[in-house]
C-alpha cells in the first residue's frame, strides 16, 4: 500500500513541474510587463523595482524560473494585489467554505443519485428508467449559475425560506475555530449556529449537486443493470438470501466501484461549479475569491490558486484511488 | 478449391442481415426508432434553423436601444402585442435578442468545439499512431492540462487575450483538447489489436496506410459522438464565462449567458429577463446531449442487432 502511495506521488511530480512552467510562462504572456501585471495599474515605480528585484524579472528567463520555483518551495505563492495578503494563506482561509459546499453538494448527489440510479438500473428499458435518465440530464444541462439564481429567486427572495447570501447569520456571533462553520457549531456546542450554517448551504448545495447527480445516476444505472444479471446474484437468490442483503452486499458493493471512480473525476467539474455557485450566493470561499481576482485582474491570486487547486485536485484523485482498496478487496490484494 | 462452395453457402447465410449496412447507416436506423433521439434531433434542427435564419425570423434589429424607456429599474415591459416576450435589460426586443443569441451560441460553440476537436484529435492521433516515447510525451502534456479544471484553464486564457468572442472560443476550445486527445488515442490503441489490423500488417501494408486508411477512420466514431456532447458543454461554458465577466465586452450584444448576467440587477421586478435566455441555454444543451447520448448508444457495437 505504502509503495503504491509513493509511486503515485512520484508520478505527480512531472505534472506539477510542467504546470509550474506553464504558469510561469502565463504571467509573462499577460498584457503589459510582468511586474505591472503582478502589481496592478496603480503600481508605483518603486514597487515595480522591488518586484523586479524579488522575482528577478530583469534576470535571464532560466534564472527567473529558478527563483519562481525556489519561492514555491518556500511556500511563497505571491501576494494578492487587492487584499495585500499572501496567496497561500488566503487560499487556506477560503478553502473550508468551498469544502463544506462541495461536501453538501456531493452528499445530495449521492443520496439522491444512487437510489435513482438503482431504480433505473433494475427497471432498465422501462418508462421509469427513461424518466429518471431524462430528469437527471435536465439537471446537468441547466447552467449551474442559472439554476442557483432560480433557486435563490424562488426560495430565498419570493418564499423567504432560506437566506440568499453568506455563510452564516452574523448576529449569531458564532465562534469559529476550524473555519468549517457546521463543524465549529458542533464542537463549540452552538447547535443553532451549526444549523444556520447548514441552512445557508442547502440552496447552493442543491444547485451545485446537480452537476455530479447526472453522472452518478447514469453510472449507478449502468453498473446495476449489468451486475443484476451476474451468476453470483442468481446464486445469492437461490440461497434464499433476503433481497435487502442481496441489494446491499452483492449488487451495490459491486456496482459502486465505477461510481467512486466517476466521483473522483467529477471533482474538477465540481470545483468549476463551485466558483459560480459561491458567486451567486456570496459564499466566502475559494470560488468567490477567485471571482473577485478575475474582476480585479489580481494575477498573483490566479496564478497561485490555479497551482494550489491542481495540487489539491491531484491529492484528492490519489485518495479516491486508495479508497478502491476499501471497497474492492481485489484491488487490495494486487 | 473443393471447400469453396461450402464456405460461401454457410457464410453468405450468416452475413445476410448485415449486408449493405454500414456502421453509420445502422446507427441511424436505430436512432430513428428512439423517441429520445428524435426529440434531441428536433431540438438541434430547430436551433440550427433559428441560428442560421436569425435575420429573417427576428422581428426587429438586434442590440437596439429603441425602447429604453420601457426597461427601467422600477418597471420593465413584459409581453405585449408588439413585443411577444417583452423588452430586455438594455431596451431591445427580447425575442429578437434571443434569436440572435442562438446564432452567437452556434458560432461560439461550433468554433470552440472545432478548435478542441482539431487540436485534440491531432495530439491523440499522434500519440495513437506512433506510440512509444511520442505517446508518453503527448499524454504527459494532456495530463497537465487535465490537472487544471477546464473553467480555470479558460479563465487563464481569457486573461491573456482580453474580453472578446475570439478569446472565449479559444479558451473553451483549449479546455476540450484533452478530452478529444485521450478519446482518439484510446480508441486507436483499441483498434491496433483488432483482427483487420493484424491482417493488414500480415499483408505487408505500410504503417502509414494502415493508420490513415484503417485505424483512424474506424476510431472516429466516439470522437464524433463526443463532439456533439461537447457542443452542449461549450454552450453552457460560454454562459458561465460570460457570468464571470470574461465574455464579449459589449453588454448589449445578444448572447444568452450575457443576457442572464445583465438581467440580475432587475431580477426582483422582472425575473423573466433571466428566465428566457436560461431556458434557451438549457433546451439547446439538452438537445445536443440527447442526440449525442443516443448516437453513442446507437454506435455501440454491443447494441448492434
Amino acid at each position: 500500500m505504502l509503495r503504491f502511495v509513493v509511486i503515485r506521488l512520484a508520478q505527480l511530480l512531472p505534472t506539477l513541474f510542467g504546470l509550474s512552467i506553464l504558469l510561469f510562462a502565463w504571467v509573462r504572456a499577460l498584457p503589459g510587463d510582468p511586474a505591472q501585471a503582478l502589481l496592478g495599474d496603480r503600481a508605483t515605480p518603486e514597487a515595480i523595482d522591488r518586484i523586479n528585484e524579488t522575482y528577478g524579472f530583469n534576470e535571464p528567463l532560466l534564472t527567473q524560473y529558478g527563483m519562481y520555483l525556489a519561492a514555491l518551495f518556500r511556500g511563497d505563492f505571491g501576494e494578492s494585489i487587492r487584499m495585500h495578503e499572501p496567496v497561500l494563506s488566503a487560499f487556506f482561509d477560503k478553502l473550508p467554505a468551498t469544502i463544506e459546499l462541495s461536501v453538501v453538494a456531493l452528499a445530495f448527489a449521492v443520496v439522491v443519485g444512487v437510489p435513482l440510479g438503482y431504480i433505473a438500473g433494475r427497471r432498465a428499458g422501462t418508462n421509469v428508467d427513461g424518466g429518471i435518465v431524462v430528469l437527471s440530464l435536465i439537471g446537468s444541462v441547466v447552467p449551474v449559475f442559472f439554476l442557483a439564481l432560480l433557486l435563490k429567486y424562488v426560495f430565498a427572495i419570493e418564499l423567504e425560506i432560506f437566506d440568499s447570501v453568506g455563510r452564516q447569520n452574523a448576529r449569531l456571533d458564532a465562534t469559529h475555530t476550524t473555519g468549517f462553520y457546521i463543524l465549529d457549531g458542533i464542537i463549540n456546542v452552538q447547535f443553532a449556529a451549526a444549523w444556520d450554517a447548514f441552512k445557508h448551504l442547502i440552496l447552493p448545495g442543491l444547485a451545485l449537486g446537480t452537476i455530479p447527480l447526472a453522472v452518478i445516476v447514469r453510472q449507478t444505472r449502468g453498473a446495476v443493470s449489468e451486475v443484476i444479471h451476474e451468476d453470483y446474484i442468481r446464486t445469492a437468490r437461490a440461497k434464499g438470501l433476503r433481497s435487502i442483503t442481496i441489494t446491499v452486499r452483492h449488487v451495490m458493493r459491486n456496482a459502486l466501484l465505477p461510481v467512486v471512480t466517476t466521483l473522483g473525476l467529477q471533482l474538477g467539474l465540481l470545483f468549476s461549479g463551485a466558483v459560480l455557485t459561491e458567486t451567486v450566493f456570496a459564499l466566502d470561499g475559494v470560488g468567490q475569491y477567485l471571482y473577485q481576482a478575475i474582476q480585479d485582474r489580481d494575477y498573483p491570486v490566479l496564478q497561485g490558486f490555479i497551482l494550489l487547486i491542481a495540487l489539491l485536485y491531484a491529492l484528492i484523485t490519489l485518495l479516491v484511488d486508495l479508497s478502491y482498496g476499501f471497497i474492492d478487496p481485489r484491488v487490495r490484494e494486487s | 478449391m473443393t471447400a469453396e462452395p461450402v464456405t460461401t453457402a454457410s457464410t453468405a447465410k450468416r452475413r445476410e442481415p448485415e449486408r449493405g449496412e454500414s456502421l453509420w447507416r445502422g446507427a441511424f436506423r436505430r436512432l430513428s426508432r428512439r423517441p429520445v433521439a428524435i426529440a434531441g434531433a428536433v431540438i438541434v434542427f430547430l436551433f440550427l434553423l433559428v441560428a442560421l435564419l436569425a435575420p429573417l425570423l427576428a422581428p426587429y434589429e438586434p442590440a437596439s436601444t429603441e425602447w429604453t424607456e420601457l426597461s427601467t429599474p422600477y418597471w420593465v415591459q413584459g409581453h405585449s402585442p408588439d413585443h411577444p416576450l417583452g423588452i430586455d435589460r438594455w431596451g431591445s426586443d427580447m425575442l429578437t435578442q434571443l434569436i440572435y443569441g442562438a446564432r452567437q451560441s452556434l458560432i461560439i460553440g461550433v468554433v470552440a468545439t472545432a478548435i478542441g476537436l482539431v487540436a485534440g484529435a491531432a495530439l491523440g492521433a499522434l500519440a495513437g499512431a506512433f506510440g512509444g516515447w511520442v505517446d508518453m510525451i503527448v499524454m504527459r502534456f494532456v495530463d497537465i492540462m487535465l490537472s487544471v479544471p477546464s473553467l480555470l484553464l479558460a479563465i487563464s486564457i481569457a486573461a491573456i487575450m482580453g474580453k472578446s468572442s475570439m478569446a472565449l472560443m479559444i479558451a473553451i476550445g483549449v479546455g476540450q483538447v484533452p478530452i478529444f486527445a485521450r478519446l482518439l488515442r484510446g480508441s486507436m490503441l483499441g483498434q491496433n489489436e483488432a483482427d483487420y489490423v493484424l491482417a493488414a500488417n500480415a499483408l505487408g501494408l505500410r504503417k502509414r496506410t494502415i493508420v490513415m486508411g484503417h485505424v483512424l477512420p474506424n476510431s472516429l466514431g466516439p470522437t464524433i459522438v463526443q463532439a456533439t456532447l461537447n457542443l452542449a458543454t461549450a454552450i453552457i461554458e460560454v454562459a458561465a464565462l460570460s457570468y464571470l465577466g470574461l465574455g464579449e465586452g459589449d453588454p448589449a450584444v445578444a448572447e444568452w449567458g450575457r443576457m442572464i448576467v445583465s438581467a440580475q440587477d432587475r431580477f426582483e421586478i422582472a425575473p423573466w429577463l433571466a428566465f428566457y435566455p436560461g431556458i434557451c441555454i438549457a433546451v439547446t444543451a439538452l438537445g445536443f446531449t440527447l442526440l449525442g447520448e443516443s448516437l453513442r448508444e446507437a454506435l455501440d457495437p454491443k447494441q448492434r442487432r
